[in-house]
């Protein structure tokens, strides 16, 4: 005698057990492969000389023009371990250099170049010519002219951005100890940049410093290409000991 | 009894699968209209005519949306609609919800396109609508769900057809996804701004478990569905294998969820995970292929109806991308693969062999087979799908040489090394060398846009000529009233 301990057919006709099991059934592979990720203290590299800091206020908006112009769709900025990539874009990209980046942008599809390391590549004037007409620089590209980015860029709300970064985990200060906690971490320099009553003064004082565009006022230029010029330089590798990296990992 | 005397328009809420089929088409003409605009700016640059609203980056999450949400969502809603009623033999638990469902997802999809446009995105692929339209979202996708579970619940007979489960899943899938890759705090309650709760690592893993199951489950599952009801439907034979279904469904919704990572090999995600995930890639093309043949085989025995019934051979052809990209994928989540194909077209080869042939193909033979009977009536004319069909092949085809070509020759130029090691080509060489591969993938879109277009137009005098019919058919009544009165 044939004894059936399981038969399709209770599933098929009690639709809260196929909810309960199909949920269940689509739920396991998230679980198993993101929890982790939070909880794994090697996930993001805890190496002597990585000290990634958080975005400059200038370079946040700049940032956040990166990602409304969809350049991700185009750019990655995530460079693999290989040789070419070494040669071509520098070392190969680290967690902990995405570690503020809400949201990531490593890209998924290279058609320019990868970005994770353009940071000092090139000069603030080439950027700019580039961006307002890329073929002007290099002939062959095929990337939009971006003219637009010559317009006075929106200030008012670079707190309001601060504070919402803040409350999804960067080190932005609000308080005098958290600034005081940023000073201990990232030196005295740095920790004023994150202070965020001081926000909109910190983002003028380095569009002026920087003047990336060579014009007066401050453009949506010049935060992009602040933003693009710290890209990959926050970490010194000549400063890192390779083997403890690969142990790391 | 009371309901042999119903009409079936009554039976069943048809109105509202006739919305979406109908939106399902003109998401399909202007998704893919973009589609090819986009591919043709990459070929011409001077296509972006240096304006903000038309450049690529803000346009090609108009053209992803408009196609997988539109059209994909809209052929989603208006099919499985149509199966769950007849399956169940039950009309949809609410008119008003159903309704809601339909306003709500349209308004999303022109919410998204223009906060697009405007500069509004997550930078999420897939997943760029800001903070107030994912909330609209998750509020029309409850409404969906209910709808949906509600109306088996009044099934008529005990069993609940294979085509729901799979529709159940997609619909349940959606839900978790969607929810956790959108969890963002907005810069405040009246900025379309918002900074995602992950950052770096977790962001990335999170996103690509989203994007790889938007695949998985939008793409995939739900078109499942979609296949298991009217391929047996239009062929006319039972599904091949009722065991085969049940190892397909359970094995594919299970694996399917692993697999996010073979899109992060390389990167600083940790090895661990990508490796997790490659190795379920690998397994899935069982499940993917078990499905392939539970779909073909449900043929055997009316193979005839390929050369006789362009219906079916949408669906066939379907099935066999379907299982042709199953394959492709597994084979690039190897890592070997991987490290070329990468970053390349060949990546964006294999989304459109998944979305033109499978995804648009299994959706044009279902709604070739669902109007018609809509709007009871015939097809105005099967020469013209006939056209349709040779287009859209054509149109993929070209498409996916071209990016074959173009990113296996893309990760050969990059990786390529002189005999003193250093690199031998420039990244702009590779960039000038896929001129013609952009043109000819611009064309192959072009080919199958028009395929499209051409079945609009077969559609479109299908719905007048069902109006004509029912004219005549009144007058003719009225005309015998009016003799039987005097």
């Amino acid at each position: 005698m044939r004894i059936n301990f399981f038969k399709h057919e209770w599933i098929e006709t009690n639709i809260g057990l196929m909810l309960v099991l199909t949920m269940l059934a689509i739920s396991v592979g998230g679980l198993v492969e993101i929890a982790p990720l939070f909880f794994i203290k090697k996930t993001v590299e805890n190496v002597e000389g990585i000290n990634v800091r958080p975005y400059t206020p200038l370079e946040l908006r700049g940032r956040d023009i990166y990602v409304r112009e969809g350049c991700y769709t185009c750019h990655s900025q995530m460079i693999r371990p290989f040789v070419d990539e070494k040669l071509r874009y520098g070392h190969y990209s680290l967690a902990a250099e995405s570690q503020y980046d809400h949201p990531f942008q490593w890209g998924s599809k290279r058609t320019g170049p990868d970005l994770a390391r353009v940071g000092g590549k090139y000069s603030n004037e080439w950027h700019v010519d580039h961006l307002i007409a890329p073929r002007s620089m290099v002939r062959q590209s095929v990337m939009p002219n971006y003219p637009w980015l010559m317009q006075l860029l929106d200030q008012s709300d670079i707190a309001g951005r601060m504070k919402a970064l803040r409350a999804v985990g960067v080190p932005y200060s609000l308080t005098e100890a958290e600034r005081e906690a940023n000073v201990k971490k990232f030196g005295e320099q740095v920790a004023a940049q994150l202070h965020i009553a001081d926000a909109r003064k910190n983002l003028v004082d380095q569009a002026n410093l920087g003047n990336y565009d060579s014009k007066p006022g401050v453009s949506e230029m010049d935060a992009l290409v602040a933003y693009l010029q710290v890209l990959g330089t926050m970490v010194d590798f000549n400063k890192l000991d390779e083997d403890e990296l690969v142990r790391a990992r | 009894m009371a309901a042999t005397t119903l009409a079936p328009a009554e039976q069943y809420n048809f109105d509202i699968v006739k919305k979406f089929a109908v939106m399902a088409l003109v998401w399909a003409v202007v998704g893919m209209s973009v589609g090819v605009y986009i591919a043709s700016e990459l070929a011409w640059p001077f296509l972006n005519f240096d304006s903000p609203y038309i450049s690529f980056g803000r346009l090609r999450p108009v053209h992803t949306g408009a196609v997988i949400f539109g059209f994909g969502g809209s052929a989603l809603f208006a099919t499985s609609y149509y199966v769950v009623q007849r399956t169940c033999q039950a009309r949809l638990i609410s008119d008003g919800m159903a309704s809601f469902t339909f306003w709500g997802w349209q308004s999303v999809i022109v919410l998204a396109a223009l906060s697009y446009v405007s500069g509004y995105s997550q930078g999420r692929e897939y997943a760029e609508m800001e903070w107030p339209i994912d909330i609209l979202i998750e509020v029309v996708w409850v409404a969906y769900l209910i709808v949906y579970v509600g109306t088996i619940m009044r099934r008529k007979q005990p069993h609940i057809y294979v085509a729901n489960w799979f529709y159940l899943s997609f619909i349940l899938a959606t839900a978790l996804l969607h929810t956790f890759n959108n969890l963002a705090v907005p810069v405040d309650l009246f900025s379309m701004k918002s900074y995602s709760l992950f950052s770096g690592t977790q962001d990335a893993m999170t996103q690509w478990w989203y994007g790889h199951n938007a695949v998985g489950f939008f793409l995939t599952a739900a078109f499942l569905g979609m296949m298991y009801y009217f391929v047996p439907k239009q062929a006319g034979r039972p599904i091949y294998s009722y065991r085969l279904s049940i190892v397909h469904f359970w094995a594919l919704g299970f694996m399917y969820m692993w697999v996010g990572a073979h899109h992060l090999h390389w990167t600083a995600l940790p090895d661990w995970t990508s490796t997790l995930a490659a190795t379920f890639s690998i397994l899935l093309l069982m499940p993917s292929w078990g499905g392939m043949i539970n779909g073909i085989m449900t043929l055997s025995g009316a193979w005839d109806k390929l050369r006789t019934d362009p219906v079916m051979r949408f669906m066939i052809v379907a099935l066999s991308f379907y299982g042709m990209s199953t394959f492709e994928g597994p084979m690039m989540s190897l890592k070997e693969v991987n490290a070329l194909s990468h970053y390349t077209d060949w990546t964006v080869g294999h989304v459109h062999s998944g979305a033109l042939g499978w995804v648009a193909m299994i959706s044009f033979g279902s709604l070739y087979h669902m109007i018609p009977r809509l709007w009871d009536t015939r097809l105005y004319s099967a020469r013209l799908v006939e056209v349709h069909f040779w287009l859209a092949t054509i149109g993929i085809l070209l498409y996916i040489i071209a990016m074959w070509i173009s990113g296996i020759t893309q990760g050969l130029m990059w990786r390529a090394t002189d005999e003193f090691g250093n690199l031998q080509y420039s990244f702009v060489e590779s960039v000038a060398a896929m001129i013609p591969f952009y043109i000819m993938r611009a064309v192959g879109g072009a080919f199958f846009l028009t395929g499209t277009v051409v079945m609009v137009y077969n559609i479109y005098m299908t719905i007048r000529q069902a109006g004509q019919e029912e004219a005549a058919l009144e007058a003719k009544l009225a005309a015998k009233m009016a003799n039987a009165g005097a």
